[in-house]
């Protein structure tokens, strides 16, 4: 075995140098003219630093960890939705669905019983599902006032009742918001456990859809227990009210796995949603109450109308009227005791 | 009086938090509030910077548009400051403010993040002026003495600078011009919707 060839060493002796040479203005850059290190060659402007990244972050000496970020512009931003967006998407879609539902009042009218009442009551919802509905329900509307306060009351409200009555009002709203949200949580889990079986989509849906959904008085629109635009209620109360909960929950324990960004995306989801939702929820009621006659009974005593039944649950009638056959018949049979 | 602002040279910063301990101090500001603080950035390594940062007195202050009991109020200087007596708690000035500046005395949960605190340029709040009642609630109102606020005026390298936005511009441009560079005045453009061109 022989040694490297001495001119293989000094070629790369040689490249060595040439790289340390390719190296050396890099060094020379951060040099000022005086030799002393120029204290601005590594400097990043503010300007660089926001096109990186949305905020600016650094350390901080303050426990209060959440404060090391120094600079967060899409503050700016959020504070655009809250005032401008928001205002006219909720006056828009709120205002908009009561102006829609005062218009089909007075063009359609109240949905009458045609064929009238015939006396024979039906048994709807049971007690307990009345009671989760309701719970939903005032939970809803309570948070639905309380809610729309937070943005809307300073516009509506605070003209009328002067910034302090206004204050302590916002301020009673705001904990009655937080703690009511409990009892939404659990209506809406009960509803969705007692009624999702009832809301899956079924053929019968297309045709009720088909039929002009109960609307059109010449054409009758079949339908199950729920017709399909009670299911489209259901599972948007579903979706909306998982998103709401999700979102509240996040701004009502603030900064738990969640940045300022976090906040900010959580605040904007859940006003969207609930705004969507109070829409919704509107028609709701209204259609339940005003807009038709024989609905509200189902939810007040829990019964209802047989000719109601007939025109607007006929399958969901069909079944009770036979289970009652059965059960009458069975009970027939099995007069004697029972082994 | 004029429009005055806050500008941090944030290369003459030495992250000393001078400025923190005489607010704290001058205000008697509660235990886990800080009206001001200092950010550094890149620490430790080259380009290290250090930022003074508290509430920059926005022009179409973020903080008071989102406010849903409006409790906030600009000063003929241009002092953005808020009521106490108003404020519901609510969080939301945090989420607007690109500075992070509002405080509250408590963790938060359930809404109970007490009344929101912040810088308030030394010019105290709504009530009577340097009254015990203004102190308790908002600190000092240097503003009415005559006097800049605490943080700049003591500030050991004048790196903090407060005063008329027109004449710490001037200082901060001249500083720039004579030692050759300057990393720009932090926040500004976010904060007046203009910037300092040197």
């Amino acid at each position: 075995m022989t040694m490297c060839p001495a001119y293989i060493r000094y070629i790369i002796i040689a490249l060595a140098f040439l790289t340390m040479t390719a190296a050396m203005p890099v060094f020379a850059q951060e040099l000022g003219p005086d030799g002393a290190p120029n204290p601005t060659a590594s400097v990043e402007s503010e300007s660089k630093l926001l096109q990186q990244l949305p905020r600016i972050e650094g350390r901080i000496d303050i426990p209060n960890q959440r404060e090391h970020v120094l600079q967060q512009p899409a503050g700016r931003l959020w504070d655009h939705f809250h005032e401008v967006t928001l205002h006219w998407l909720g006056a828009i879609v709120i205002l908009g669905m009561i102006a829609a539902l005062g218009a089909a009042y007075l063009i359609m009218g109240r949905i009458r019983i045609s064929k009238g009442r015939s006396g024979q009551r039906v048994l709807r919802f049971n007690s307990f599902e009345r009671f989760s509905h309701w719970l939903t329900a005032i939970s809803f509307v309570v948070l639905g006032l309380t809610g729309l306060n937070i943005t809307f009351g300073k516009l509506v409200l605070l003209p009328v009742i002067g910034p302090e009555s206004f204050s302590s009002v916002a301020q009673y709203a705001k904990y009655v918001h937080n703690y009511v949200s409990g009892a939404f949580v659990i209506g809406l889990a009960l509803i969705v456990v007692l009624w999702i079986r009832d809301n899956l989509p079924r053929k019968v849906d297309i045709d009720w859809i088909k039929q002009g959904g109960g609307f059109i008085k010449s054409k009758h629109a079949p339908s199950g227990r729920f017709n399909a635009g009670e299911k489209l209620v259901f599972w948007f109360a579903l979706g909306a009210g998982a998103a709401v909960i999700v979102s509240g929950y996040l701004l009502i324990f603030p900064f738990y796995g969640t940045n300022i960004a976090g906040m900010q995306i959580a605040q904007v989801v859940h006003a969207v949603i609930a705004v969507l939702f109070v829409a919704v929820i509107i028609a709701h009621i209204y259609i339940g109450t005003l807009g038709m006659e024989g609905a509200f009974e189902a939810m007040a005593t829990g019964e209802v109308d047989l000719n109601w039944a007939k025109e607007h649950h006929d399958r969901w009638l069909e079944e009770q009227l036979s289970r009652k056959r059965l059960a009458a018949r069975s009970g027939q049979t099995t007069a004697a005791p029972a082994e | 009086m004029a429009r005055v602002k806050f500008l941090c040279d944030a290369d003459r910063c030495i992250e000393c938090n001078a400025c923190v301990t005489a607010c704290k101090n001058e205000h008697e500001v509660p235990w886990g509030i800080n009206r001001r603080r200092v950010v550094t950035i890149n620490d430790g390594k080259p380009g290290e910077r250090s930022v003074s940062m508290a509430c920059m007195h926005c022009t179409d202050a973020p903080c008071a548009a989102v406010c849903p009991v409006s409790c906030f109020y600009t000063t003929a200087d241009g002092v953005v400051l808020h009521s106490k007596d108003l404020c519901i708690g609510c969080g939301y000035c945090f989420y607007a403010c690109p500075f992070g500046a509002p405080q509250y005395p408590k963790v938060g949960n359930f809404g109970s993040r007490g009344k929101m605190d912040k810088c308030t340029y030394c010019a105290g709040g709504p009530e009577a002026d340097s009254t015990p009642a203004e102190y308790a609630k908002y600190g000092a109102n240097r503003l009415a003495e005559g006097k800049l606020p605490i943080c700049a005026e003591m500030c050991s390298t004048k790196s903090l600078l407060a005063g008329d936005g027109a004449i710490i511009a001037e200082i901060y441009k001249e500083r720039v011009m004579k030692r050759g560079y300057g990393s720009g005045a932090w926040g500004w453009t976010t904060a007046y919707h203009e910037g300092i061109a040197v």
